[in-house]
Order: structure tokens, then C-alpha cells, then sequence
């Protein structure tokens, strides 16, 4: 197969595959995707945010989970990066910290999957020194 | 922050925080007059001059989770360290440009690393946001530009998985081309 290099490249391989399988189409509501949030400010970047997010969509389309991974800005807990806001259709979003690749596939094996709670939360009235 | 793509991908935060629309990435790459320069600008909201005096100091930041804000600093450090300078101009409402310059051949200047990953992941992750990213090597340029490829995505996202795949493999083709001489 040729390699994509040109826009016309680009338009031909997306109605190839348009015909095969379904690609994402804009009008979807998000609502019913598993939607992750990255954080990546600079502590995130730093500790290797980039990876886990690559690793998290590499994975996620292996597995057939249908997801939306972006990114967010600096959460707050920068002594826990990288972390990741998952959102599951329905439910409240949790927040998780120190995600290398390791959590991040224990995050999509049990708790994306099975619903199973992992460790490594962050509770959502976690409270910081500048709360008080 | 081991490479300039990190760099780059730090410093774009700031103009999605500061609600820009179109961030444009520019890479120049000359060898003979050895050096590199990256400009990144955005329409977003802009900064006064009094807030541009102090953008340097890592005591300063405009979000209101944490007191620090270490982006620009390390990026200063970082092309100080390699005989570079960085250089912010800044309008309030109307753009803001970050200009950073490193001696291509410093032994202390970071690898590009993983650009096309980059602008794909900032891309997909801002369906949004416009981008362009105008990437030259010497005399050789490469434009990538978010409005024509949306164009031609019609209906589908361009964070589908898929599609960033093609996005990745799209860049890197003519990058490729860009170091031949």
C-alpha cells in the first residue's frame, strides 16, 4: 500500500475506509463514548502524559472500546501526574493519578471494562493546602 | 521537557487556556546559518504589558489550581542553555507569539523529537481549535493546515483513531522529504 502524503491521499483512504467500517462522525454525542481527559500541563508533559495518551488511544481502538481521549489542562494534583479524568456514559467522572502505562491498561482492563475501582483514585473532595 | 516537541506541546496549552481559535506552529530549521527557531502564535485573549514583564518568572501564572507556572521558564533555560534566546510579543485581545531560538549544532540543544505525534495529538485533542503547522528545513517547507483537512474529512472527526493514524503518516511522509537535499 501506498503511503498518505498528499490531501488527495488523505480524502481517497478516508472514503476507502468510510465504506468499510464506521468512522466517528461529528453529529455523535460524546455522551455515548467513554470520554478520557489527559492532564497535560507542564507537570503532566514532564512525568510522560504524552504516552499514556498515545498508549490510551493505541489501546482503546485495539480493544474496540469505543472512546474519546483528549486533553485538559492542570488539574491540581501535579504530585500525582500524570493523571487522567475518566468519564464512563452515565456515571460521575473519577480522576486518577500516577497513570504510566501499566495503570492506564489496569484502567481500561477493569475499571473501563468490568467497572471494577482501582487504586490510584483521587477523591474528589481531595483537599489541598491552599483550601484550607 | 527532553525534547522540543515537549516544549511545544507545553507551550500550546497557554494559548488553548487563552481561548485561541488558531494557533499556528512554525518550525525553521537552517542549517547553514545554524539554528532553529519555533514561533508559536494564537489569537487568544493576548496579555497586557505588565502581566508580558513578569510571563518569565515562574511565580507567575494566570490559572488559579497552583501559584507556579514553569512552561515559558523552562523553555527560557532551555534555549539559554543553547546559546538561544526567547522572545514573547503579545497584544492584549488581539494575538500572542512565543519566538524561541536554539544554535542548531549546541551540544546542549534538545532533539525535535516526536513532532508529528505531537501536532497530531494537539490536533485531534482540540477538534475546535485551528491548526497550522509550517515545518522548513532550509530552503524546503511543509505546510499542514487543520481547515483544509477538516475540509476534507467532511462529516468525520478528525480525533477518530483511524484518522489520526493517517494525520501521523501524512506528516511524517513529508517531513521525511524535507531532509533530503
Amino acid at each position: 500500500m501506498t503511503k498518505i502524503k498528499t490531501l488527495a491521499d488523505l480524502k481517497k483512504m478516508k472514503e476507502e475506509l468510510q465504506t468499510k467500517v464506521d468512522l466517528r462522525e461529528k453529529g455523535d454525542s460524546a455522551e455515548n463514548y467513554v470520554q478520557i481527559k489527559v492532564g497535560m500541563a507542564t507537570s503532566g508533559i514532564a512525568s510522560g502524559a504524552k504516552q499514556v495518551m498515545d498508549f490510551l488511544i493505541e489501546a482503546l481502538e485495539k480493544r474496540n472500546i469505543e472512546a474519546v481521549v483528549t486533553q485538559t489542562g492542570d488539574m491540581g494534583y501535579c504530585f500525582a501526574e500524570p493523571t487522567i479524568e475518566v468519564k464512563k456514559p452515565g456515571e460521575e467522572p473519577i480522576v486518577f493519578g500516577y497513570v504510566d502505562m501499566k495503570k492506564a491498561d489496569e484502567i481500561i482492563e477493569k475499571y473501563i471494562k468490568l467497572g471494577e475501582l482501582v487504586d490510584g483514585i483521587i477523591p474528589v473532595n481531595y483537599q489541598v493546602i491552599d483550601d484550607k | 521537557m527532553n525534547t522540543i516537541s515537549m516544549h511545544i506541546l507545553d507551550i500550546v496549552q497557554n494559548s488553548i487556556r487563552a481561548k485561541a481559535t488558531l494557533i499556528e506552529i512554525s518550525i525553521h530549521e537552517n542549517r547553514v546559518k545554524n539554528y532553529i527557531e519555533i514561533v508559536i502564535k494564537d489569537n487568544g485573549e493576548g496579555m497586557d504589558t505588565e502581566l508580558l514583564n513578569h510571563v518569565t518568572d515562574p511565580y507567575t501564572t494566570t490559572r488559579t489550581t497552583r501559584k507556579v507556572g514553569m512552561g515559558i521558564p523552562l523553555l527560557k533555560h532551555s534555549a539559554g542553555q543553547a546559546n538561544g534566546y526567547l522572545k514573547i510579543y503579545s497584544e492584549k485581545g488581539v494575538e500572542t507569539s512565543v519566538q524561541v531560538t536554539f544554535q542548531y549544532d549546541h551540544i546542549d540543544r534538545p532533539p525535535l523529537g516526536d513532532i508529528s505525534g505531537t501536532i497530531v495529538l494537539l490536533v485531534a485533542a482540540n477538534p475546535d481549535i485551528d491548526f497550522k503547522y509550517i515545518h522548513e528545513v532550509n530552503d524546503n517547507k511543509y505546510e499542514f493546515n487543520t481547515c483544509e483537512v477538516k475540509g476534507i474529512l467532511e462529516n468525520v472527526r478528525i480525533n477518530d483513531p483511524k484518522i489520526r493514524g493517517m494525520l501521523k503518516e501524512m506528516i511524517n511522509e513529508n517531513l521525511s522529504e524535507l531532509y533530503v537535499i
